[in-house]
């Protein structure tokens, strides 16, 4: 009983992990440029799909994978933002939503024409194979690599927007971009090199999730809602509650596969329902 | 002047009944609608392949039967019911369609027979598994071609327990189709001497992570895990059963799983794995001869069990359509039952009063990496189950058979 119940918590504190990193870069870029980015999930799966293609294409392997796939599509990122969404500012942000969403649709719609939808399978890196026994589960090698990246990625992004001078310029942008542009701060350009980073960080949780999940052009798509949760149970645009709550939720879910599987995929939703109602700002989010 | 006229009189009367033959083909034209799913879940071991596969059935008949050409078409029924029927009336109604194809998913199926059967047109079914399909939802107009849960169950459940899995755990999709497959798995399991020591649910679509499910399912102790699951959901299993060193101990049964499947995977992945199929490409000369035709034309990929299904049952329409000497439903459906079908996918196979084709079905494990030397060598076939043993007698609850 203990031990099936560690296990799943353990199993929820993977999940959970994953969470962090994708609602991460959701939070920040919403934070920070008021863009609700709907095309996260897309861009997830980008990144699992260039990881992918570098392996059996070009033979690249994981490690660089892992530095060139968000790369590439933070570079892409870019190019969205300085493209479109640059355009939006000053609108309604309900304008980027659907910008962000149409996006994701063409992006998605693109890889299904090209690579049907039941995927390709992406191998564990060689290093990371195998596992540890831990006495009441087995841990597989990668799966506490994905959970120790993605603190460290969470931490560190937490670090350099909340404590650095930098993090102090973005954060500035947000409040008053006139101002911080009086001061000599080239904030348009901020604001792109922010969303590209965002981005990024979605592309690079899509290769960390490569080899555990099958990569399809559908495989953003399906976690997109829960990270959408996730975000706002932390509070929009809360870069510690977004990471702290990506966990809760993980093991909140891992609690319910465990006591009652069925529910499993809904608990995130009631939750959020519920955290709407009691605080509407979220977890960690200021009301305005 | 008399032989002139007597001329024109017998060539009048020829050009009278050729007129009068012709409605043998209505609308001088027969029109066959691959309805399936071209973009979703199931596109890759129907969709596209499956409108291909009906293609060749009509180019390697000629093109033409009875001297009138044959048309094929595809549309894409997004596995909802609703746009299902209404694609079927639009195309009974206005467009001459006078056969429906494939219909993956058992829902569209389901929704698309009754239709057909009010308006006697015909249903060729080879995606759906539903047993429902012959027995209390028959119709005279239908034919379901490939496999149905009950074959799956069956091939699978009972050939397992008798190699030595004879303790089951199931991951059941959370859904009509999952549980009902489960159930009859069940069933065999337990008729054949083996236990069900348990299940998971799982929520489907829309469950990434199977590992607590998993977990679960190791902690039974059961030998045999079966996966009562699909497509995505099946795929993302058997991966992270790899992955958890699950499959070091015991084994996995896949319930539902296509050849496409197993590409996806890979064969790291997949090895070892049981399943039953109506079809393996590389069984013999003739399948591999039109696999190799079918890959050709699709990027290289190997035809599932569906799309083969297909090509079999649209040839067979043909050459009934062909023997009966007209395309009238009801002439049409006599005839294929009583013709055997003759080709590489279901030789010497008959379609019951049911509806249902009994074939031959294949037991298979998959091969590992080492075992498989070409592209798609994918399978070593266990155990062919013979048609008498792979399907389950002509169901009582089918109305239209006659007792």
């Amino acid at each position: 009983m203990i031990q099936a119940l560690s296990g799943q918590l353990l199993l929820g504190l993977i999940n959970g992990s994953f969470y962090a990193l994708l609602s991460l870069g959701l939070a920040i870029i919403f934070g920070l440029l008021d863009v609700v980015n709907f095309a996260h999930g897309a861009q997830y799966m980008l990144g699992a799909f260039l990881a992918w293609m570098g392996l059996t294409y070009l033979g690249i392997g994981y490690w660089w994978a892992l530095f060139l796939s968000p790369l590439l599509v933070g570079v892409l990122g870019l190019v969205i933002e300085r493209v479109f969404l640059r355009r939006l500012q000053g609108l309604d942000n309900l304008y980027g939503l659907l910008l962000t969403f149409g996006l994701a649709l063409v992006i998605e719609g693109l890889f299904h024409h090209a690579f049907g939808n039941s995927g390709s399978p992406y191998p564990v890196p060689e290093l990371l194979r195998g596992g540890f026994d831990l006495g009441f589960m087995y841990l597989p090698k990668y799966r506490a690599w994905v959970v120790v990246v993605s603190l460290v990625v969470s931490i560190g992004s937490w670090f350099v927007i909340e404590k650095t001078r930098v993090g102090a310029y973005l954060r500035a942008g947000t409040e008053n971009p006139k101002l911080l542009q009086a001061f000599g701060v080239n904030v348009p350009v901020m604001f792109m090199l922010t969303y590209g980073f965002g981005v990024a960080l979605a592309a690079f949780a899509g290769v960390m999730a490569a080899p555990i999940y099958q990569v399809t052009p559908m495989m953003g798509s399906s976690v997109i809602m829960v990270v959408f949760a996730v975000v706002v149970i932390g509070g929009m645009g809360s870069i510690l509650g977004s990471v702290v709550t990506g966990i809760g939720v993980g093991l909140i879910e891992g609690l319910t596969k465990f006591v009652w599987p069925e529910a499993a995929s809904v608990v995130v939703f009631v939750l959020m329902a519920v955290v709407l109602l009691v605080r509407p700002a979220g977890l960690f989010g200021r009301q305005k | 002047m008399t032989k002139r006229f007597a001329l024109a009189v017998a060539l009048l009367l020829a050009a009278g009944t050729a007129r009068a033959a012709d409605p043998k083909i209505s609308d001088d034209v027969v029109k066959i609608g691959v309805l399936t799913d071209m973009t979703g879940y199931y596109s890759d071991l129907s969709g596209p392949g499956s409108l291909e596969a009906a293609k060749m059935a009509a180019e390697d008949f000629g093109g033409k039967v009875l001297g009138k050409p044959i048309v094929v078409i595809g549309a894409d029924h997004q596995l909802k019911a609703d746009v299902a029927s209404t694609v079927a009336r639009k195309w009974f109604d206005e467009e001459k369609v006078d056969a429906i194809v494939d219909l993956v998913s058992s829902s569209t199926a389901l929704a698309v027979m009754p239709v057909a059967a009010e308006k006697k047109r015909i249903t060729l079914l080879s995606g759906p598994g539903t047993t429902a399909i012959t027995g209390e939802k028959c119709t005279p107009y239908n034919a379901h071609w490939t496999y149905n849960n009950w074959a799956l169950a069956n091939g699978t459940g009972r050939e397992v327990v008798k190699q030595g899995g004879n303790t089951w755990y199931f991951l059941t999709a959370d859904y009509v189709f999952g549980k009902s497959l489960e159930e009859d798995t069940s069933n065999v399991v337990k008729a054949a001497g083996g236990k069900v020591l348990g299940f998971s649910r799982h929520p489907s679509p829309g469950t990434t992570d199977f590992s607590s499910f998993l977990l679960q399912a190791q902690a039974s102790g059961a030998k045999i895990i079966g996966l009562a699951n699909a497509g995505a959901d099946t795929i993302n299993a058997i991966k992270q059963a790899n992955e958890f060193g699950i499959t070091k101990k015991q084994s996995l049964a896949g319930l539902l799983v296509f050849i496409s499947d197993i590409h996806s995977l890979g064969l790291p992945t997949a090895q070892g794995m049981y399943l039953t199929t109506a079809f393996y490409w590389d069984r013999d000369d003739a399948s591999r001869k039109w696999a190799k035709r079918f890959a050709d034309r699709m990027k290289g990929k190997m035809p599932t069990m569906v799309q083969a299904g297909v090509y079999s049952e649209v040839s067979h329409y043909l050459k009934a359509i062909q023997a009966a000497g007209t395309d009238a439903p009801d002439a049409v459906m006599a005839k294929m039952r009583e013709m055997p079908v003759n080709d590489f996918f279901a030789p010497g196979a008959r379609l019951g009063p049911d509806g249902l084709l009994r074939h031959d079905m294949y037991l298979v494990q998959v091969k590992t990496p080492a075992e498989s030397k070409y592209a798609w060598d994918y399978y070593k076939i266990v155990k062919t189950i013979p048609a008498a043993e792979a399907f389950p007698p002509v169901s009582d609850k089918c109305p239209n058979v006659k007792k």
